[in-house]
């Protein structure tokens, strides 16, 4: 098939998502419109854990810390100063978070780029960890930054947090936001670049033997993963208008890995579809946690009920399906037009 | 130090805790020679290949490549001066395609990064087509171009083993280090293996160490032989010495053996 | 700060290091035969709780009766957890029991939210551990030297069993090498079944001691020890019985004595862990009394 088509697809596809979103802003009520952003924001999350974890096979645990980053840096900077003098009650802010400002644009791509410095930070001594060891180290560095977000009041307020953030990240700063994240983790995982961090994923001795600075490239897939993680955590303080250290516990991280891990590690197209579909159950889970009326009957809400659906959910992926929706796989045009029939050029 | 030699080892010891595994290996290997390293199993071979490549830290002895000082550098910097190697148990990128499994192998000379790919820069396209086209000519020269996009683990043993060599020869290497490259194989298959190690250092102009069982194939194709056991070097010679070295056959070869060859 | 402060300090760090202590042998062993990082393990340590609290006040058992029930279901628990999420991803990736493990500490946390919703509740105390006692100006609840003095009972009993039994030994053989275990003829699926059943006993017994000591029962109440105590068994070494209980004492009087001296870091008192954890990680990562396994290549 010749190199255009499947350009052409993509800006179609694009076109055509730009056009559900103009629907779907004038048509859906609140409700849907806020699922929507929740699934664009948990696309990119469940994307740059994906490029960490599936894909380079980094177990980390710490994307609730890079989030956390990234929300707080964005907040500090599209809050005006006029309203952190009022957020500010326990201690007054230090003069440089009480004085920035920045664009939104901007601000979140602060947020991810203070994320990824710390990535590169906490990836150098950590990075050397094997496997489980990660998983702990990196559990412990988001542990390390909410404490400190609870215990710095001059710069994230402590635990009151923020309210009143600014709600900029509608529909489409979220899903384009979300393309621009794709596009990039799709690039880099299609070049050959891609190809060794898979193959460190695989075998890292093997890696080492043809040539490849494994811990070099390590430190690049979690530092960009820890960029996009923070950009979801900036979308998400601007999406939520409210954040506080509890928002960031390890729970957040655990729903992460379930879209990960349900939707297959190793595959973007995964990724996008668990994003789908996983927010969209636990928002439709909601329901159960909630009391429901029928007529003068009611039934109490359960609170904790849908976690208790969603982990044992994860327990069976991991049990039956360990390799979740997609496995390694991706859907590809060249690989839907093959199925209905057409071939077109040979390559 | 003599640069008419690809390799020279000096002195190399490995010792673990109280275990000698590798005492005061010495080897000169000359350029695009084919050597051999024998020895019963456990006699310490693959630990100086781990040694050459930098997996392992010498307890004591240098390694140089063309004069250069390899001893103590870690492995992929080890690779990128150019030594490559396959291993004993096949260790291939198992989740990959067969030609991706080669292009990793190029990675090393690869000029342009993935931010270049990133801006589908013309610089990083350009490249990208001729890693591709060189994977596959490399592909081609083991045989296994058609099974370019199965999945590497998919292939056949013997089909492993050469593309575990075709990744090794991306590197560029100038000393290729084979593991056992005839394990699991028939007789017909060694011959071929045997003529195909030959055409290796006649195309790609470089030196090959390898570790083997298979007399056949090594008195057949080794120019210069080193017989571990116990991690000492026990003989040092061609062929036709080698074979009848008391010591060696009397620590390996056996009887019949010795009237094989 | 007095003398007498002083000796409360020390008393209440030990105390706090025996709990850590149990927990951590629980972490350790099962990672010492299985390599799993038992991330339900903190669960267990709160359902020890719970199910004393049950016993107590749904069924008003007496107290010895509520604590030995409580032991033997938490150690059922364990070993059910084990069959049902661990032993069928035995061949598979490490990650994929560890995912499991997850997800299970997940489940029986939110189980018991659903359950006992978040309402901390509180366990009553017999009065004979309530009452202080007065050595010259120290004041003591009896409970601070209950639980050291039990805790070092239960290590005693576990020293016997796994130096002295042959389930013991077998134990020890597992952790070296499964797969010659099996292949000695080592009853592998029981004795690590056992594993689980001990650990979870002692982390049991730790959550009705943690429960008396700090009598507020939540079903969160389990996160942050096991955390904790895992990072303890780090610390010591993981894999060794030994490093678990000198990690877990040791934390009890870092975490303490820290805050005694330096007041105002106590807002950080549960950072201390986590920067013990990544300090022991990248000096030591075997801990204290642990020894480094050599890749082979």
């Amino acid at each position: 098939m010749s190199r255009k088509i499947p350009i052409l697809l993509n800006v179609l596809a694009v076109a055509a998502l730009g056009l559900f979103l103009w629907w779907a802003e004038h048509s859906l009520d609140g409700y849907k419109i806020q699922i929507l952003n929740l699934i664009a924001v948990n696309i990119i999350l469940a994307l740059s854990l994906n490029l960490i974890y599936g894909f380079t096979g980094l177990f980390s645990l710490g994307h609730a810390g890079f989030m956390a980053i990234g929300a707080y840096v964005c907040s500090i900077l599209i809050l005006s100063p006029e309203q952190k003098d009022m957020l500010f009650l326990l201690e007054p802010a230090y003069d440089w978070v009480q004085h920035a400002q920045a664009p939104f644009f901007l601000a979140v791509i602060a947020g991810g780029a203070v994320a990824a410095l710390f990535g590169i930070l906490v990836g150098m001594p950590l990075l050397r960890l094997g496997d489980d060891y990660l998983g702990i180290a990196t559990l412990g560095f988001a542990e390390i930054v909410r404490v400190v977000a609870n215990n710095i009041p001059r710069l994230t307020n402590g635990a009151l947090g923020f309210k009143g953030i600014p709600s900029h990240a509608n529909l489409w700063w979220n899903f384009g936001w979300c393309l621009l994240t794709l596009y990039c983790i799709l690039r880099l995982v299609r070049s050959n670049t891609g190809n060794v961090l898979k193959a460190i994923r695989d075998d890292e001795i093997a890696a080492k033997a043809m040539g490849v600075d494994v811990f070099r490239y390590k430190l690049l897939s979690f530092s960009i993963g820890a960029f996009f993680a923070g950009v979801g955590g900036a979308l998400l303080a601007s999406l939520v208008t409210t954040i506080d250290p509890k928002m960031f516990l390890f729970t957040l991280t655990f729903n992460v890995l379930m879209i990960v891990v349900t939707g297959g590690l190793g595959s973007l197209t995964g990724s996008v579809l668990a994003g789908v579909g996983i927010t969209a159950l636990l928002e439709w889970l909601r329901v159960v946690e909630n009391p429901i009326s029928f007529g003068s009957w009611e039934l109490p809400g359960i609170p904790g009920m849908r976690m208790v659906f969603f982990s044992l959910a994860l327990i069976i992926v991991i049990l039956y399906r360990r390799e979740g929706l997609m496995g390694m796989r991706e859907v590809s045009w060249a690989g839907m037009l093959a199925a209905i029939g057409y071939k077109g050029k040979a390559q | 130090m003599n640069t008419d030699m690809i390799l020279e080892a000096k002195g190399l010891t490995m010792r673990f805790g109280g275990l000698t595994a590798v005492s005061n290996f010495n080897a000169s290997l000359p350029s695009r020679s084919i050597c051999g390293l024998i020895g019963p199993n456990g006699a310490g071979k693959t630990t100086c290949f781990n040694m050459i490549t930098g997996f392992y830290k010498p307890t004591s002895g240098h390694t140089f490549l063309r004069g250069q000082e390899l001893t103590g550098m870690p492995p992929h910097l080890v690779c990128k001066a150019g030594i490559g190697r396959t291993f004993q148990n096949i260790r291939l990128f198992n989740n990959e395609s067969v030609l991706e499994n080669v292009m990793i192998g190029c990675h090393l000379r690869q000029k342009t990064n993935w931010i270049q790919a990133l801006f589908f820069t013309p610089g990083h396209l350009k490249e990208d087509k001729a890693i591709r086209k060189h994977s596959l000519e490399l592909l081609e020269f083991v045989g296994l171009e058609r099974l370019a996009d199965e999945k590497a683990n998919s292939l056949a043993y013997g089909a492993q083993r050469r593309l575990e060599i075709a990744r090794a020869l991306a590197t560029k290497p100038g000393l290729l280090l084979l593991d056992e490259p005839a394990a699991g194989m028939n007789p017909q298959e060694t011959q071929e293996l045997m003529q195909f190690i030959r055409v290796i250092r006649e195309q790609f102009d470089l030196a090959i160490l390898l570790i083997e069982h298979d007399m056949k194939v090594v008195m057949g194709i080794c120019e210069r032989i080193w017989v571990l056991d116990y991690g000492v070097t026990i003989a040092v010679g061609d062929a036709a010495a080698i074979q009848s070295d008391p010591a060696v056959i009397k620590a390996y070869l056996g009887e019949e053996c010795a009237h094989d060859a | 700060m007095t003398q007498a402060m002083f000796i409360q300090h020390l008393l209440n760090s030990l105390t706090l290091g025996s709990l850590y202590a149990l927990i951590a042998i629980g972490y350790t062993m099962v990672y010492g035969i299985l390599r799993l990082i038992n991330f339900a393990h903190s669960e267990i340590f709160m359902l020890g709780a719970y199910f004393v609290y049950w016993g107590l006040t749904l069924v008003h058992l007496p107290w010895p009766l509520a604590l030995a029930l409580s032991i033997l279901v938490t150690a059922g628990l364990g070993v059910i957890i084990d069959q049902i999420a661990y032993r069928p991803l035995r061949d598979a990736p490490r990650i994929s029991a560890l995912i499991s493990a997850i997800g299970v500490s997940f489940f029986l946390q939110n189980v018991a939210i659903v359950f006992f919703q978040a309402i901390p509740r509180e366990v009553y105390r017999p009065s004979w551990l309530e009452d202080p006692i007065l050595l010259g100006e120290v004041r003591l609840l009896p409970l601070t030297l209950f639980v050291p003095a039990l805790s070092f009972l239960l290590m005693l009993g576990l020293i016997y069993v796994v130096y002295r039994t042959k389930a013991g030994l077998g134990m020890r053989a597992i952790s070296k090498d499964i797969e010659t275990s099996y292949l000695m003829g080592v009853p592998v699926n029981r004795i690590i079944a056992l594993t689980f059943g001990i650990g979870s006993a002692l982390a049991a017994a730790s959550g009705i001691m943690w429960a008396l000591r700090y009598p507020q029962l939540q079903p969160i109440m389990g996160v942050i020890p096991g955390f904790k105590a895992f990072i303890a068994a780090v610390f010591g070494g993981i894999g060794s019985i030994h490093g678990a209980v000198v990690g877990g004492v040791m934390l009890g009087f870092i975490e303490i004595m820290t805050v005694a001296f330096f007041p105002e870091l106590a807002g950080y008192r549960d950072a201390f862990a986590f920067v013990l954890l990544i300090f022991i990680l990248l000096f030591k990562p075997t801990g204290l009394l642990g020894v480094k396994p050599e890749d082979k290549v």
